[in-house]
C-alpha cells in the first residue's frame, strides 16, 4: 500500500504530495492542501457539493481518487475569483440571493462556471438540466437559476465588449 | 467515508491490464469510471486488495465505424455517447438514453463498459445493449472473444466476463433505415436508478412489425429481454390490441425487488406503462 507521488496543478499552483492510493480527491484538496471550499456532502456522488473542475470537466471529487489526478489541472471554488474580484457566477449568486445556508454553494459555483463555458447562452430548461447534478435543500432552485442567468448575461456582455 | 486500503496500478495497454489481472488474481478489481465501485468500497461491500485503473488506456476510448457496425470503446463515457455525431446518425438510441443516466458530472466519468460489466440490474446499458443486438469484445489471457449481449447477464453482479478478462469494446449494428427506437425510464429524480425502464427497437413494413426488441431495466435480477412480448407484435399489424398483449407479456416476466422506489405491484404496473410508452414512441418514429 505504498504512497504514490503525484503532481497536480490546483488553481494554477503546482502541488506535489505523496498520497495513499485510497485518498479521494476531495480529501486531498481539503486535508493536504487545506482548500476546504469543496464540501463533503453525500459522499456517494449524488449531491454535487464536492464538485470541482478537473482538466476542463466538472467532476464529483468524492468519487475520484487523488492518485488518478497526477499531471492534471484542478480548479476549486477558491480559484474562481481573480485578485479579490468575484467571478461572474459568484457575483450572480450574491446579487440574486442564490444561497441560504451555503453548503451546496461551492459545488454550484464550480459547476455553473463550467456549464456556462459549455453553453454560454442557455435557456432556463438547459440551466436546470446542466445544474441537475447539484442538490440544494434551501432555495428551491429558483434563485440559483436566476444567479446562473445573471452570470450568463454578465459573461456574454464581457465577451461582446 | 474512505475506501479500504488497496494497491493502485495504472496499466497503459489492455495487454498490460490483462497481465496484471493474471498476476494479481481474484484480489484485483478493474476501475473504470468508479461511480459504482468506489461507493461500494466506501461501504465495504467491496474490498479489493488491488485496483487496476483502465483510465490511462487510450485504446479503450472512442467511437468508430467498422463496416456497418459502430464500435464503442468500453471506457467511452456517457457524455461522449451524447456528443457523438456518429452515434446520433447510426444508433441514436444510445446517446438519447445516456441523457437519462446519472447527472452531468457523473456522465463525465461513468463509462459504457463499466455500466455493462458491473452487472447491476439498475444500470441502463444492459437493456439498451439487448435491444440493439450488441456484442461485447472481451480480452483475456487467451486473446479476444466476442459474446452477444443476449445471454451475457447471468445475475446481479454476475456476467459472462471472467475475472481474468477486460471488456474492450461494445459492437452495435447500425440501425437500418426506418428503424424506430425509444427508451422510457421512470425515476424519482435526476441521478436515480430506474423504478422501471423499457428500451424498444422496431421496424415495420406497411404497418406490420418486421423486427422488434424489448428490453427491461431494473425489473429483475438482470436486465431482461422480453421475447414473449416481442412475439405478440412480430409479423402483426401494430395496433392497440397487439400492444396490450405485449405489455401483459412483458409484465409477466418481471420480478422486481421491493425498495424505496416502490413495492412489487407498483413496479410491475410501472413496467407496463414504460413498455406501452416505449412501443408507441418507437412505432411513431419508425417508417
Amino acid at each position: 500500500m505504498a504512497k504514490k507521488l503525484i503532481n497536480v496543478t490546483v488553481n494554477g499552483k503546482s502541488e506535489e504530495r505523496a498520497v495513499e492510493p485510497r485518498t479521494l480527491l476531495v480529501h486531498f484538496l481539503r486535508e493536504d492542501l487545506h482548500l476546504t471550499g469543496a464540501h463533503i456532502g453525500c459522499e456517494t456522488s449524488h449531491c454535487g457539493a464536492c464538485t470541482v473542475d478537473l482538466d476542463g470537466q466538472s467532476v464529483k471529487s468524492c468519487t475520484h481518487l487523488a492518485v488518478q489526478c497526477d499531471g492534471s489541472q484542478v480548479t476549486t471554488v477558491e480559484g474562481l475569483a481573480d485578485k479579490g474580484v468575484l467571478h461572474a457566477v459568484q457575483e450572480g449568486f450574491y446579487k440574486e440571493h442564490g444561497l441560504q445556508c451555503g453548503f451546496c454553494t461551492p459545488g454550484m459555483l464550480v459547476r455553473a462556471y463550467r456549464f456556462l463555458q459549455e453553453n454560454p447562452n442557455p435557456s432556463e430548461d438547459e440551466i436546470r438540466v446542466g445544474m441537475s447534478g447539484n442538490l440544494c435543500r434551501c432555495t428551491g432552485y429558483q434563485n440559483i437559476v436566476k444567479a446562473v442567468q445573471y452570470a450568463a448575461r454578465k459573461l456574454q456582455s464581457a465577451t461582446a465588449a | 467515508m474512505i475506501p479500504p486500503k488497496f494497491d493502485y496500478h495504472a496499466p497503459k495497454s489492455v495487454a498490460e491490464a490483462v497481465a496484471l489481472l493474471g498476476s494479481l488474481g481474484s484480489e484485483a478489481k478493474l476501475l473504470a469510471g468508479g461511480h459504482s465501485l468506489l461507493p461500494m468500497m466506501k461501504l465495504r461491500f467491496a474490498q479489493p486488495a488491488h485496483l487496476v485503473d483502465l483510465n490511462g488506456i487510450a485504446d479503450l476510448r472512442g467511437i468508430c465505424l467498422d463496416g456497418d457496425t459502430v464500435v464503442i470503446g468500453a471506457m467511452t463515457v456517457e457524455n461522449e455517447l451524447i456528443a457523438s455525431d456518429l452515434l446520433r446518425e447510426r444508433v441514436p438510441l444510445l446517446g438519447e438514453a445516456a441523457r437519462l443516466i446519472a447527472d452531468p458530472q457523473v456522465r463525465n466519468r461513468g463509462t459504457i463498459g463499466g455500466d455493462i460489466a458491473h452487472g447491476d440490474p439498475g444500470n441502463d446499458h444492459p437493456a439498451l445493449s439487448l435491444v440493439c443486438d450488441a456484442q461485447f469484445v472481451l480480452q483475456g489471457p487467451n486473446g479476444r472473444r466476442t459474446v452477444a449481449a443476449n445471454g451475457f447477464f447471468l445475475g446481479t453482479y454476475m456476467t459472462q466476463l471472467e475475472e481474468s478478462e477486460v471488456m474492450v469494446a461494445i459492437r452495435v449494428p447500425s440501425f437500418a433505415k426506418g428503424t424506430g427506437w425509444a427508451y422510457e425510464k421512470l425515476k424519482r429524480k435526476t441521478g436515480d436508478w430506474a423504478t422501471a425502464g423499457c428500451a424498444v427497437v422496431l421496424r415495420q413494413s406497411g404497418g406490420v412489425v418486421t423486427h422488434v426488441r424489448i428490453g427491461l431495466t431494473n425489473l429483475a435480477q438482470t436486465a431482461l429481454r422480453a421475447e414473449e412480448a416481442e412475439q405478440c407484435l412480430l409479423n402483426q399489424p401494430f395496433n392497440e390490441a397487439a400492444v396490450k398483449r405485449a405489455v401483459a407479456a412483458a409484465m409477466a416476466i418481471t420480478d422486481p425487488a421491493e425498495d424505496l422506489r416502490g413495492d412489487v405491484e407498483y413496479k410491475r404496473a410501472m413496467a407496463g406503462v414504460m413498455v406501452q410508452r416505449a412501443l408507441n414512441n418507437a412505432w411513431a418514429r419508425s417508417a
